[in-house]
């Protein structure tokens, strides 16, 4: 049975310790390096000082993180908090995904990459159907259109692209 | 009028038209689509519009903050999910409304709602321009300075329930804007020795891992839900009429949302809050309020709606942004040089009137858009959402990498998407970390320029405004921690109401015990000294 405090906690209770915990090892961690991070500024007033605001949102940090987790419902790390951090990880896999598709880019080409990488991604998601898989491949070469050929955005040309013939080298190098 | 004229010449051209076309239609369409929200789009397009005018970068910007909220209201009032945050309370009496049939009329009053709170902003605005004008020039560095520091601290106490954490996160913001090479002394602050630290933490790919980095993870780590758009029939006219038979409930509602808009750290939900509290206490069938009232829904509709022109005061006027999405836009002032502030206000009082005609014209194209559209564009909330947090990252790639075509800056922003991503699942707000970042930066150039002309610190608050200011803060202090000492209260009420002694018999025992160890045990020791006293003879 839940008690009056978990009753009235707003937000997830699930991972709070974990994250709570986790808040405020990293913020002492940080403020441990203050003296080597930062610098003291002699004859200078404090507010002016380099060292200042960085003490400010780190005390913040140690001093708020600390009461949140001092006022949590529960202390004790169960197995819901620990099931909770695992999901956590699982976003892992997308950032992984999103790196390939950055690193991708420079080599091969914003156009060939993105409409490789939509349908790709789906078909990672369980989406099956054809239909689907081409309107990925279609948003994926719109978005190259809309955003490298008319608002110009900056994005490299490809080291591929390099090797196309003399006319459609620079095209693509442009806009695509 | 000249001022009127100049600033309608600012808007005659064709690229600040179809940005306004993009911005509204664009901004409606993102509202309808529960799940992207109109801080992904903005995050997203950011550092697309660098490359445009400010005027048109800003309009296609203020297009999708004014017009998504409108498109908000369909997925809330049809499918009972609200396209975005704000449109919650929407799905309260909307959603109500559809279950017994009367979908279009639900809609037809949230647009038509939506249009009068928008409109009655923008014209409270324009006509306060000139008085505003004369204000802001007040506001010098000390000004500022409390200002900002009034605005992280509204953005703290309005997270009711995780004000802790909300301040822990907004000092974190705080941090984050420190890192990198301090511009007075050149001294590097938290570089650990790494090129890539010293030009500091970019806010840009923060806020585009926070909110659509941490939006893809979370859509592609959910389920695709199934929708069942109820179908809509007939014109949706009739919103206007029924609206003009509550002028009271919508002029006040209205006069809510450019208040609290104007208030940074404030905003919608606050002014929705007060809207919906004071329209349930003021009906004739306050009962009727959560099953679907037409009272509730102008309420709630009308308020959040006037609160972007108001919320560009704060930004326009003194350079403080009051939410995670006016954030946003002031880096499209820096990008092209122009710094809101008393001096934007001053000297391009036609640039600062040009935005908010803009936000004039847009709610006009909005409006007509959905009267015509909307049969057709209730079909975008069936997009599945993995395939929109597909989308989602492919356009965040755009949003980080054009930049400054820096690896390293994706990185960074996808380690911001899995901290955004973390928040999202246990409920915790992002918001603070982007208002500290921006605020903390404002705050510590102003409290160097402010403190080098004072001899003691009571010399910062000597100006009336800084005054008013400061009291203010305290005056917010008092009120938080007035209701926190209220809640415990309750909360401990709640305790000894559902507690009895049989509930918990050992720690009953345990108090007793410790009662005699302690108290009655020391006035019991007292009592005896009394009567044999302590032997002083040595032995």
């Amino acid at each position: 049975m839940s008690t009056p405090e978990e009753r009235r906690f707003v937000g997830r209770l699930q991972g709070q310790v974990i994250f709570a915990i986790g808040f405020v090892a990293f913020s002492v961690l940080l403020l441990s390096q203050i003296g080597e991070q930062t610098k003291w500024a002699k004859g200078t007033n404090l507010f002016a000082q380099p060292r200042f605001w960085p003490a400010v949102g780190l005390g913040g940090m140690v001093l708020f993180g600390a009461l949140h987790f001092w006022r949590l419902p529960r202390h004790r790390v169960r197995r819901t908090d620990v099931i909770e951090a695992r999901i956590w990880a699982q976003p892992l896999e997308y950032a992984l995904w999103f790196m390939g598709y950055v690193l991708l880019v420079p080599i091969i080409g914003y156009l060939p990459v993105t409409m490789a990488f939509v349908p790709a991604l789906m078909w990672r998601m369980g989406y099956r159907s054809k239909r689907i898989l081409w309107i990925g491949v279609a948003f994926g070469a719109l978005v190259v259109v809309m955003f490298k050929s008319l608002l110009q955005v900056r994005i490299p040309g490809a080291v591929l692209y390099e090797y196309l013939p003399g006319g459609l080298r620079s095209f693509f190098i442009l806009n695509l | 009028m000249e001022l009127i004229f100049s600033s309608l010449d600012i808007l005659a051209r064709w690229d600040v038209v179809l940005a306004l076309l993009v911005g509204s239609v664009g901004g409606v369409l993102i509202g309808a689509i529960p799940g992207v929200g109109p801080a992904v789009a903005i995050a997203i397009l950011l550092p697309a519009t660098f490359s445009l005018d400010p005027i048109v970068g800003l309009t296609v910007l203020l297009g999708i903050y004014g017009s998504s909220m409108y498109g908000g209201a369909i997925p809330a009032i049809l499918v009972n999910t609200p396209g975005t945050a704000v449109n919650a309370l929407t799905t309260y009496d909307g959603f109500p409304m559809t279950a017994r049939g009367e979908a279009r009329r639900a809609l037809s009053l949230a647009y038509s709602s939506s249009f009068f709170g928008g409109m009655f902003s923008v014209i409270c605005l324009i006509l306060f321009a000139p008085v505003l004008a004369k204000i802001a020039p007040m506001f010098g560095s000390r000004e500022i300075f409390l200002a900002a520091l009034l605005g992280i601290i509204l953005v703290v106490v309005a997270h009711r329930g995780q004000a802790l954490i909300a301040a822990a996160l907004a000092c974190f913001g705080i941090f984050l804007n420190t890192v990198g090479l301090e511009a007075v002394k050149y001294s590097k602050r938290y570089t650990f020795d790494q090129a890539f630290l010293s030009s500091g933490i970019d806010l840009i790919v923060v806020v585009l891992g926070l909110f659509a980095l941490s939006q893809a993870f979370f859509l592609l780590q959910g389920e695709d839900e199934k929708t069942r758009i109820t179908r809509l029939q007939g014109g949706l006219f009739q919103g206007l009429r029924e609206l003009s038979r509550h002028p009271r409930i919508a002029g006040v509602s209205a006069s809510f949302g450019v208040v609290m808009g104007m208030i940074p750290g404030v905003g919608e939900f606050t002014a929705q809050f007060l809207s919906y509290t004071y329209a349930q206490k003021s009906s004739k069938r306050p009962d009727d309020f959560g099953h679907g009232s037409s009272e509730g829904l102008i309420a709630a509709e009308t308020s959040n709606n006037a609160v972007p022109a108001a919320a560009m005061v704060p930004l326009l006027a003194l350079g403080i942004p009051g939410e995670a999405l006016t954030a946003m836009m002031l880096s499209v002032f820096y990008v092209h040089n122009v710094v809101p502030g008393p001096q934007l206000f001053q000297n391009q009082m036609d640039f600062v009137v040009a935005l908010y005609l803009a936000l004039l014209v847009l709610n006009v194209i909005v409006l007509v858009f959905l009267l015509f559209a909307t049969r057709h564009l209730v079909n975008v909330v069936k997009i599945p959402n993995r395939f929109l947090g597909v989308c989602i990252l492919t356009l965040s790639f755009v949003g980080v990498y054009s930049l400054r075509n820096s690896a390293t800056d994706c990185i960074i922003a996808a380690v911001f998407g899995l901290i955004g991503f973390v928040l999202k699942r246990l409920s915790l707000p992002a918001v603070p970390i982007i208002l500290g970042m921006v605020l903390g930066g404002i705050m510590e150039v102003k409290l160097r320029a402010g403190m080098a002309r004072v001899k003691t610190p009571l010399d910062f608050i000597e100006r009336p405004i800084s005054m008013i200011l400061f009291l203010m803060i305290l005056g917010v202090l008092f009120i938080h921690f007035r209701r926190t000492w209220l809640d415990r209260k309750e909360l401990r009420q709640e305790k000894w109401s559902t507690k009895h002694s049989s509930t918990s018999f050992g720690a009953h025992l345990s108090r007793r015990r410790n009662f005699l160890l302690t108290e009655r045990g020391k006035a019991r020791r007292a009592r005896r000294s009394m009567f044999s006293r302590r032997s002083t003879d040595e032995s």
